[in-house]
């Protein structure tokens, strides 16, 4: 008894304490948090540990980048500082990383957080404190919804659109095609599925004979591919990334799957999925492509090339070159550099946003010719445009038009 | 019965764990401390809201909903000596019944609370029962087992209906009822604080109590709680239950603060986390579960903060340096320190 | 008929894998009476560095027994470096211990060797058998398996130093009484199960491609290998290694709706249902319990 009336009082004081306290929480520059006069402070959450540690490479591409900028001299005289923390892939830890970037560090906005779940955990908070969460590290189709959350933008093709084009394009080329599908189990499996089905249209049920999932946490896929190839399919699309891709580009070649193989965007890398898997094996893949592969010979004499290889040497000299994250974080960097330019001096959190959603043609060097973002308020993803591509063994050949997959609404 | 050099590794695992709970009778000077402590902790519990960032009641928060599945899987491990890796599985059955009920039937989100518990309990219970033929390794590879499993459950395409599959659900924030004076944040901070408070308060009184004598005979020697009559395989299963109910309501609670759950809030690095909190606090000792919980909640961080690149490796040795340091934990620290510090009063 | 053939080939060879690191598993415990959560992670370093060898230009005969010494010694230096100070520390905390271990060699593998796939060569050169549906690559892993399975069952029953690993961990202290070096003997478990950690890992990475988490589910389908063939016979381990492998894929194959996303889900059930009826495992020893 004599506890409780203790800790009525101590709640009591607490209660009084809290009325006094609760004021001064509007301080300094309260409509440019993150910007002074010196200083641009971006955010960053991406999974440093634990089992999506792959993509950490992002990150670290981004944090080179922008060292080059501000060694450049900045944007508009100030220099960016880029915290970036480690979620492990984990929701609760992204929406602690994320409050702690939004409330103790006061960034300007979250720029690149990585993964489907820990976007999807910050997202709602993001929107309610006002904070751009900018060109987010997923193509999962709900980052890109402005009525709903106006505050959240993605970047990458969405992975809908990605089984879309791929729909399509079967059902003008190989209209009688029996497809069997091999998909991850998780969101990027099920949207590509998703948008796959889409794609084919009223066919889709006819024409897909089976599909086999495999969890992030299976070592081989050897069963799921020979599972498919008994099902008579005589076209395999591959939906995995780059580990698993490999193991069943190899498999299929193995048992003898003469089967048309397309596989996701996210493995397309010929040093990291192509070259494991067997370049013999490789020959033929389709998928389909918006930035430059560095490994691609194609691109040997590309003065693109030549600045990110020099970026690369000096800034960062640690990473690997045959990543196709180093490509991707650098041309999202960019694309950052290009918003905070436009937003000159007016860097509130508003403008920011304002000139994320008003993109208009723009390219960046690393694209593939012909590409470019377009963005307003009503359309919050970036890049839609691909263009479907063939593996000959040696490198990835474009063919047919630059293709918008659009996602209906 | 035929006598066997090799003692099983549950009953081993009990002897070496060291610590017991100290008996109801201690010395009264221990006591005494124990309870100024307690009293400062609590003070220090109610201020701390009105006197830290939103961000800080955060996470504290979440070190507090950690502390209360931690003292669960103590009931189990430190009071009835069975080993779990897989508590992450009914802190993720707690989470996902808040999120359903919150979010399929618009369930008022402390109904949640009780139900998650419930149906904790009942899924513990069940899983104690073939638990009961396994021990020591075995049972680790069972409950590891299970947390591997359980986030696959969630995202099967059957249940996708009510789980949302691989894209979880998002919970809305409470605001606290009322019209009291308290944000978001410290409402819900204050919440747990309560609930975290009543835990507590059940686990003390059920180990002062025949059913934790029952349940700490079983783990000090099985063979001869059951040929005193003690029921151990319906002990067993209800330790499991009980413990399962304690993470459980955790689970609901951080569904509840977090906003969002999907099937990788669950990995089992969770379960993992959770068995480190547990030894970090002291085996046994039910206050190490707030100590635990600071652990697995801070640590992390201060490793970040130490080196973003070796994060991994640099929590890895502070948790090696921690089992050299205090092998026993927490618990075993002070339990070491207290007995010195009567023992010298008394040849005063 | 012919689909069912090829899944029970297939699960043999990714069988071969678990059962590979099964074997691993089983020889830490013969040694320390633990399962040791790191040792996946050790066996990713010991594949890394052959990795690193192989790409120093190191001729491939010579990086194997290389990389099996450097194995050796290291698992030695972390039971004398790491493990000793601990004492009798109570069972969980070295628990704890092997999750720090576990920690700190997967952020160092990613922070030397960084987290892209790498593929890693085989010793049994490219090609396959039955139809793609086993590589020679997983022939000779089996073989390789097979033949250490052979080495160490010799071992452990007609060699003095494996008698006296098996007593020393049985009942280390009748074993010190009968003037074996109990400490010594641990190290040494612990060096062998790092040698053989080492020979899975350059097995199986050629398979799933070498990067830092490439062990973490290979560890918990071996541990489930083991304990289903029971973790004081490595033979038993093999066995059950084999029989995961089968199980999951014919899972995977045959039961409707669920089958295809529950494959490990099911085959852990089926475990945990044998250890229910025989709780130490299908080859294990019973042990009886003493008052």
């Amino acid at each position: 008894m004599h506890k409780r009336r203790n800790m009525l009082k101590y709640m009591g004081a607490g209660l009084v304490l809290s009325a006094g306290l609760a004021m001064p929480a509007i301080s300094q520059a309260a409509d440019m948090p993150g910007v002074t006069d010196t200083e641009i402070k971006l955010g960053n959450i991406a999974p440093y540990s634990g089992p999506a540690s792959a993509y950490s490479t992002i990150a670290k591409t981004i944090s080179a980048y922008f060292d080059k900028v501000n060694e450049e001299g900045g944007i508009n005289g100030r220099k960016i500082n880029f915290l970036s923390y480690d979620d492990g892939y984990s929701p609760p830890k992204a929406v602690e990383q994320a409050r702690k970037l939004v409330e103790s560090d006061e960034v300007l906005l979250i720029f690149q957080s990585l993964g489907t779940p820990s976007n999807s955990a910050i997202e709602k908070y993001m929107n309610m404190k006002k904070v751009p969460q900018l060109l987010v590290a997923t193509g999962a189709t709900k980052f890109g919804n402005p009525k709903e959350a106006p505050w959240t933008m993605g970047w990458q093709p969405n992975y809908q659109s990605e089984g879309i084009i791929y729909g399509r394009w079967i059902t003008s080329e190989m209209p009688d095609a029996k497809i069997a599908v091999m998909y991850q189990n998780d969101d990027f499996g099920k949207d590509v599925l998703a948008g796959l089905k889409a794609g084919l249209g009223d066919k889709a049920g006819s024409m897909i004979v089976a599909e086999a999932s495999y969890e992030v946490a299976e070592p081989v896929v050897d069963s799921q591919v020979v599972k498919l190839k008994a099902s008579g399919a005589d076209v395999f699309i591959n939906i995995a990334t780059p580990k698993f891709a490999a193991q069943a580009i190899k498999k299929a070649h193995e048992i003898g799957w003469e089967a048309t193989q397309i596989v996701a965007n996210v493995s397309t890398s010929v040093a990291a999925v192509l070259t494991p898997a067997g370049l013999d094996a490789s020959t033929g893949v389709i998928s389909t492509g918006y930035l430059k592969d560095m490994q691609d010979p194609q691109w040997a004499d590309d003065p693109a090339k030549k600045d990110w290889e020099a970026f690369m040497d000096k800034y960062y000299p640690d990473g690997n070159k045959a990543s196709n994250f180093t490509v991707y974080g650098y041309s999202v960097a960019q694309t950052m550099v290009h918003i905070l330019t436009q937003a000159g001096d007016d860097l509130t959190r508003e403008n920011v946003l304002k000139q994320a959603a008003s993109m208009k043609d723009v390219t960046l060097p690393l694209f593939l010719p012909g590409m470019a973002m377009n963005t307003s308020e009503t359309d919050y993803f970036p890049i839609e445009q691909m263009q479907l591509m063939k593996f000959n063994g040696e490198r990835w050949e474009n063919f047919g038009e630059v293709i918008s997959g659009e996602v209906g609404g | 019965m035929s006598v066997n050099t090799t003692t099983t590794g549950e009953s081993q695992a009990a002897e070496q764990q060291g610590i017991s709970l100290p008996a109801p009778a201690a010395a009264t000077g221990n006591a005494k401390i124990m309870r100024t402590a307690g009293i400062i902790l609590l003070a220090i519990g109610v201020a701390a809201p009105f006197l830290s960032g939103n961000f800080l009641i955060f996470q504290l928060t979440m070190m507090m909903i950690y502390a209360i599945a931690i003292l669960g899987l103590n009931i189990l491990t430190g009071i009835n000596g069975q080993f779990s890796l897989g508590h992450g599985a009914f802190y993720a059955v707690g989470a996902y019944t808040a999120a359903i009920m919150m979010d399929q039937f618009g369930v008022g989100y402390l109904w949640t609370l009780p139900m998650a518990g419930i149906i904790c309990f009942v899924v513990g219970f069940l899983f104690g029962l073939p638990a009961l033929r396994l021990e020591g390794v075995y049972l680790a590879l069972a409950t590891f087992a299970l947390a591997v499993v359980t986030p696959q459950l969630f995202k099967l395409t059957p249940f996708e209906h009510w789980t949302s599959g691989v894209m979880g659900i998002v919970i809305s924030k409470p605001e606290a009822p009322f019209g009291l004076p308290l944000n978001p944040d410290q409402w819900l901070y204050f919440l747990t604080f309560a609930v975290g408070l009543v835990a507590y308060v059940c686990a003390r009184n059920l180990v002062g109590s025949r059913t934790g004598r029952a349940l700490m005979a079983i783990r000090d020697n099985p063979i001869a709680a059951r040929s005193m009559g003690v029921n151990t395989a319906l002990f067993k299963s209800l330790a499991f239950g009980v413990s399962a109910l304690y993470t459980g309501v955790a689970g609901a609670l951080g569904a509840i603060v977090v906003q969002y759950i999907s099937p990788d809030s669950f990995h089992f690095a969770l379960s993992v986390a959770l068995v480190v909190g547990l030894v970090v606090g002291g085996v046994g000792w039910l206050p190490g579960a707030l100590f635990g919980g600071a652990f697995i909640m801070f640590v992390p961080n201060i490793a970040e903060e130490l080196s973003k690149g070796l994060s991994g490796a640099v929590y890895g040795v502070i948790m090696i340096l921690m089992m050299y340091a205090i092998p026993t934990g927490l618990g075993g620290l002070l339990k070491a320190a207290l007995g010195a510090l009567s023992k010298r009063s008394m040849t005063r | 008929m012919e689909l069912l053939a090829q899944q029970l080939i297939t699960g043999i060879a990714t069988g071969g894998i678990y059962a590979c690191m099964a074997l691993a598993v089983v020889m830490i415990y013969q040694a320390i009476h633990h399962l040791n959560f790191a040792q996946g992670e050790m066996a990713m370093f010991s594949t890394f560095i052959a990795w690193q060898m192989l790409a120093w230009g190191v001729p491939y005969w010579l990086v194997i027994p290389l990389t099996v010494v450097i194995s050796f010694a290291g698992g030695v230096a972390i039971e004398r470096l790491v493990i000793r100070p601990l004492g009798d520390a109570p069972v969980l905390s070295h628990i704890v211990v092997f999750i720090g271990l576990f920690a700190i060699i997967n952020s160092l593998a990613g922070f030397i060797w960084d987290f892209t796939i790498k593929p890693f060569p085989s010793p049994f050169g490219e090609g396959s058998q039955f139809g793609g549906l086993i590589s020679n690559h997983q022939v000779g892993m089996i073989a390789v398996t097979m033949t250490v399975l052979v080495i160490l069952f010799l071992f452990f029953q007609y060699t003095r130093v494996g008698l006296a690993m098996r007593a020393a961990a049985e009942n280390p202290a009748s074993a010190r009484l009968v003037g074996i070096r109990v400490g010594w003997m641990i190290a040494l478990g612990w060096g062998m199960a790092a040698a053989i950690g080492a020979i899975a890992g350059i097995l199986i990475a050629p398979i799933v491609f070498l990067e830092p988490n490439m062990m973490l589910s290979i560890l918990l389908y071996g541990f489930a290998g083991a304990v289903l063939g029971g973790l004081t016979s490595p033979t038993g381990a093999v066995f059950g290694g084999f029989m995961v492998g089968i199980i999951e894929n014919l899972a995977g194959t045959y039961i409707p709706v669920i089958g295809g996303e529950l494959k490990l889900p099911i085959a852990l059930f089926l475990i945990v249902t044998v250890l229910v009826f025989k709780p130490t495992g299908l080859f294990g020893r019973t042990v009886v319990q003493r008052v």
